[in-house]
């Protein structure tokens, strides 16, 4: 059985901070297909479209037909050890650094056969579910879990080390005005964060929801994602304390370009949704990425809401469908910036909420907070990197991925009349 | 002696004092707020050009953004609806002269102290006017609430039916603008209305008859309490922005010792 | 399947090692060239008479078999190079053989050789093969000796095999060893220790891993004729066999690629498995070594534990086995790891092995086994030595 982990101590400030190292990261390009899948938390594996044989590892011809027609498809998760072993030396840092190191065969009910970190909790060969979660390196490794949940299986090594749990973790929510804040203060909470601090803009300005936060025991302190000097500022008070980073920021209105006939509100939207992110990751970025190896609440990662209108304009908000592309891209960035130190970059994709106003005017079905906060605090426990939240986001990413074009022409319409 | 030599030499002996009425231009100073669906005023921003490093090595300057009704501002005519046709309403277009002009301060402190929607009505400007005579043309008003000294919300006190702080009454207004002819009026306060002035009859008074009337406002002033009730002259000069509304500004009274 | 031709003919003479160094600061190249010196010069043949030459090596990079004819200042006709790891002098004797057979050349030399720099093993493991690259690799294997513990762990399941079974293979080729003046291993090594060993990837210990180091290994391929009119002493290929990929269904390795081509072997060459005065196998981890017994026949697949330990290994034993010392006690020379069992058996019937020198020698098999590609060794190769003209 895991044992669960203890709170960490408070942190010996004459102990140098462990360097971050990392599991090996280069991968043939057939294989970041399982690592694509691993980012949304599905198991896939290529079959052959003609014969039906299920490959493994991902490769460029089928190893039964010939075949280069090889599709990927998400897999049953059952599986039996064949063998185990526990490692004691590795020439890879990143493994001596956890000796020792256990992982086994499986052989896949798919098919294959496969090599697979294994839990702490599965017996020998036993029967186990296997998972596709992202490392260190941010590719897609096959982890064999018990085939029932045991307790404390969240606090296996192996289990922290493939996910961005954010129990005992210190979490920044950067905007306390936020409509999600308080649910995901809660849902943070109940997921064991330490602590919760949350930046607040013009603190001059009362708002309903400051009573309730500072009931849950959350820490509010000044900053402003548009204003460069607060965010400096917080990031020199709590910036080496930050371990998951969610932005919360977001400026959102109705309209596109001839409807508004002016830029003011876009430039609100690029200043809040694309700078302050920028802003955001120019203060703390380097710090938390610094602290990724600083043991239980290492920095681990940073987490952006995003409108699923990012992967394609939606009407009426088409000049904030433009910002949140533009932040979509900027977090794109901030992967390939974060990638070395290990950092986690969490993007949680969602349609119109309940509970921002500007979406009172759509129809349903909309995303509520709660639902919101759930899917951050289980995308970080899995160790996603995109968590697609609501039946509109996963209706635009299945719409986008079958043709983008086509639903570019869809959300387009010009309306009936001459 | 010339008068302007003088004045200088007083100055600097300091028998003349000049006093400061400007808010520092601070990120997190209130701004007004209006409903969402508006346009929203900017607030102060400042970012790093350079500060002695590899963007400019031996130089250090910023970038700085706001609107033209951000900090310690100037109301110009063509700020308000009622103003728009009033002519040379645009803050460079006004006399430079009328950028400086005497001014009379009327305390209104006890009052707003005890509710935060004080009115200053014609009744408190005769009472005023009884000790301290008659506001001569061309005068500078001036409501000294002490709202200058409070700091984070209860600046703009916002409360679910809108901000709450003091402000003129529209007959008060009238009264200095038609009986006084006054230069224009100044107050502590985010907007020279009321903060619920938007339910007076016509909504923002001071705004629709000052600026209709041609002349001018003065926001977000501190320090009114180092000045005497008459006597003071402020130096308030906007920035000369083509069209513009109003601007933000260093405002400063110059009070002669007795 | 058809019937291979004979090997008839065929001389392999002029084994010659290296020293083996556990760090090397010179290269691959200088190593080939060494062994390639060595074994030139115990034929009493010129570079300039070369006119075949097989290279085997992991640490040439960037150059290949073409590179070093330039380097070494050969000029060859036929020309090979065998990027199979362990199953490389099977192979390269396979192709050489039939290349003399046939005319193509007079006089080739197979070389295997490989330098050690510090570092080099890791950077080595990392880019070893794509699937290793994106399916081992990333899992904290430090190389084989996780992907050889599994099957270590599934062969002892399956087949009741003890840590004391592998431990009486390695004890026995450590007291080899102590013989052969140019393995790396000089401590002799007793079951206590074997078995108190700190493990590397559990069931796998220490003492299961052979040690990384530099040397390189060469022999010469030439006819019967040839070498009878120089005057060397030379074996005669009895029979070679090699497979890949073999077995692919199989969820995990518990045979090699020799169960495919064992029948070939033994009829090729006309002896049987008992037939044999020492048997070389390739050991990089003893329960390898156990699969090459039975899957060469010399026991039923699962009896290969209890088979050898009913038995000496040593140089005097009943069942003479890696009388060097193997990889496991004399060193793992990259791919020359493939060699040292052939070399060491080349010097055994020719009556040239000395200190190491198994009484009477007259048949050899070597069988090679290499590439962990993903989860399972790739390549298996036998032969059958025997005495073709004594030293």
């Amino acid at each position: 059985m895991t044992q669960p982990i203890a709170p960490p101590p408070k942190k010996n400030p004459q102990v140098r901070s462990q360097s971050p190292t990392r599991p090996p990261e280069v991968r043939s390009r057939a294989a970041m297909h399982l690592t694509a899948a691993a980012a949304e938390g599905r198991f896939s594996l290529q079959r052959c479209g003609e014969c039906g044989v299920v490959q493994y590892p991902p490769r460029d011809a089928c190893g039964a037909c010939l075949s280069t027609d090889l599709p990927w498809e998400d897999m049953p998760e059952g599986g039996t050890v064949l063998a185990e072993t526990t490692v004691h030396a590795s020439p890879r840092l990143y493994f001596r650094e956890r000796m020792p190191w256990r992982s086994g065969t499986v052989q896949l009910d798919a098919g294959p056969t496969v090599l697979a970190h294994l839990h702490g909790d599965v017996p020998r060969h036993a029967r186990v579910r296997i998972q596709a979660r992202l490392d260190h390196s941010g590719q897609g490794v096959l982890i064999a879990l018990p085939a029932q949940d045991t307790p404390n299986m969240e606090d296996d090594p192996l289990m922290r080390a493939l996910s961005a749990d954010p129990k005992h973790r210190r979490v920044l929510i950067t905007d306390a005005r936020s409509p999600h804040a308080l649910a995901l203060t809660r849902a943070l909470r109940q997921a064991g964060a330490a602590m919760i601090f949350a930046g607040e803009p013009e603190g001059w300005r009362p708002y309903p929801q400051r009573a309730a936060l500072e009931a849950e025991g959350v820490e509010i302190l000044p900053m402003d994602v548009t204003d460069t000097i607060s965010v400096q500022k917080l990031a020199g008070e709590i910036g080496g304390k930050t371990d998951i980073l969610i932005n919360t920021a977001q400026f959102l209105r109705p309209g596109g370009v001839l409807d508004r006939g002016d830029t003011g509100f876009a430039r609100d939207e690029l200043e809040v949704n694309y700078l302050g992110l920028m802003r955001l990751a120019q203060a703390f970025g380097p710090g938390m990425a610094a602290r990724t190896a600083d043991g239980v609440n290492s920095a681990i990662a940073w987490v952006n809401l995003l409108s699923a209108g990012a992967l394609c304009n939606a009407q009426p908000f088409g000049s904030f469908s433009a910002s949140q592309a533009g932040a979509y891209s900027l977090t794109q960035s901030l992967r390939a910036e974060f990638r070395s130190s290990g950092l986690r970059v969490m993007n949680v994709f969602f349609g119109p909420t309940e509970d921002d106003s500007w979406y009172q005017p759509l129809p349903p079905p909309r995303v509520t907070s709660s639902a919101l906060a759930r899917a951050v605090v289980n995308g970080l426990q899995r160790g996603l990197e995109d968590v697609w939240c609501g039946d509109i986001a996963m209706d635009l990413r299945d719409r986008f991925r079958r043709d983008p074009k086509v639903l570019e022409r869809e959300m387009t319409m010009g309306g009936e009349g001459a | 002696m010339s008068t302007l030599a003088d004045f200088a030499a007083r100055i600097a002996s300091g028998t003349i004092r000049v006093v400061d009425l400007t808010h520092t231009l601070d990120p997190d100073f209130p701004v007004i707020i209006l409903p969402p669906e508006f346009g929203q005023c900017a607030r102060f921003r400042m970012e790093e050009i350079s500060a002695y490093d590899h963007r400019g090595p031996a130089w250090k300057w910023h970038n700085i953004s706001m609107s033209e009704h951000t900090g310690t501002h100037f109301d110009a005519p063509s700020h308000w609806i009622s103003g728009r046709d009033v002519p040379r309403g645009a803050v460079d277009e006004i006399d430079v002269a009328d950028f400086i002009g005497p001014a009379c301060v009327i305390d209104c402190s006890d009052g707003a102290a005890q509710n935060e929607d004080f009115e200053l009505t014609v009744p408190v400007i005769e009472e005023w006017e009884k000790a301290h005579g008659k506001i001569p043309a061309g005068s500078w008003v001036l409501m000294r609430t002490d709202w200058s000294k409070r700091t984070g919300a209860p600046y703009l006190n916002m409360k679910d039916d809108g901000p709450h702080s003091p402000g003129p009454t529209p007959e008060a207004i009238r009264f200095l603008i038609d009986q006084r002819n006054i230069r224009g009026f100044g107050v502590e306060t985010v907007g020279t209305d009321a903060g619920q002035g938007s339910h007076y009859t016509p909504p923002y008074p001071a705004h629709y008859y000052l600026h209709g009337a041609g002349k001018y406002g003065l926001q977000c002033l501190t320090g009114l309490d180092a000045l005497p009730p008459t006597g003071a002259v402020l130096v308030a000069a906007p920035l000369k922005i083509k069209n513009g509304t109003g601007s933000p500004l260093r405002v400063l009274a110059l009070v002669e010792n007795t | 399947m058809g019937r291979p031709a004979s090997y008839d003919g065929v001389a392999l003479v002029a084994p010659f090692s290296t020293n083996y160094q556990r760090y090397s600061i010179d290269t691959a190249h200088h190593w080939i060239a060494t062994a390639l010196r060595g074994s030139l010069r115990a034929a009493g043949i010129g570079p300039a008479d070369l006119d075949g030459f097989s290279v085997s090596s992991f640490t040439l990079f960037p150059d290949t078999a073409v590179g070093l004819t330039q380097h070494l200042g050969l000029c060859p006709r036929w020309l090979d190079h065998i990027p199979m790891g362990g199953a490389s002098a099977g192979v390269a004797l396979r192709r050489a053989a039939r290349a003399i057979q046939a005319g193509d050349a007079e006089i080739i030399a197979c070389v295997a050789g490989d330098t050690n720099h510090i570092d080099s093993f890791r950077q080595l493991l990392s880019s070893f093969s794509r699937f290793a690259m994106d399916a081992s690799y990333p899992y904290g294997y430090g190389g084989p000796n996780a992907s050889f513990a599994l099957l270590t762990d599934r062969y002892m399941t399956d087949y009741g095999a003890s840590r004391a079974d592998f431990g009486h293979i390695c004890v026995a080729q450590r007291e080899n060893a102590l013989r052969n003046p140019n393995a790396v291993m000089k401590k002799p090594l007793s079951m206590e220790q074997y078995l108190a060993a700190r493990p590397i990837a559990e069931p796998i210990a220490l003492f299961d891993c052979v040690m990384p180091c530099a040397g390189a290994e060469a022999f010469l391929v030439m006819s019967e004729d040839a070498a009878r009119a120089r005057n060397l002493p030379y074996a005669r290929l009895s029979a070679a066999i090699e497979r890949h990929n073999a077995h692919a269904t199989d969820p995990i390795q518990l045979r090699g690629g020799w169960t495919m081509d064992v029948d070939v072997l033994w009829e090729q060459a006309g002896l049987g498995p008992g037939d044999m005065d020492l048997v070389q196998t390739y050991d990089d981890y003893p329960v390898i070594s156990v699969m090459q017994i039975e899957d060469l026949g010399f026991c039923a697949k699962g009896e290969g534990a209890a088979f050898l330990r009913a038995r000496d290994l040593t140089i005097a034993g009943d069942f003479p086995h890696n009388t060097s010392g193997g990889q496991l006690s004399a060193g793992q020379a990259g791919a020359a790891g493939g060699f040292i069992g052939m070399v060491e058996a080349i010097r055994q019937v020719t009556g040239q092995a000395g200190e190491t020198q198994v009484r009477d020698a007259r048949t050899a098999s070597v069988s090679g086994f290499g590439m962990i590609n993903f989860d399972r060794g790739l390549c298996s190769s036998a032969a059958v030595l025997s005495t073709g003209a004594l030293a």
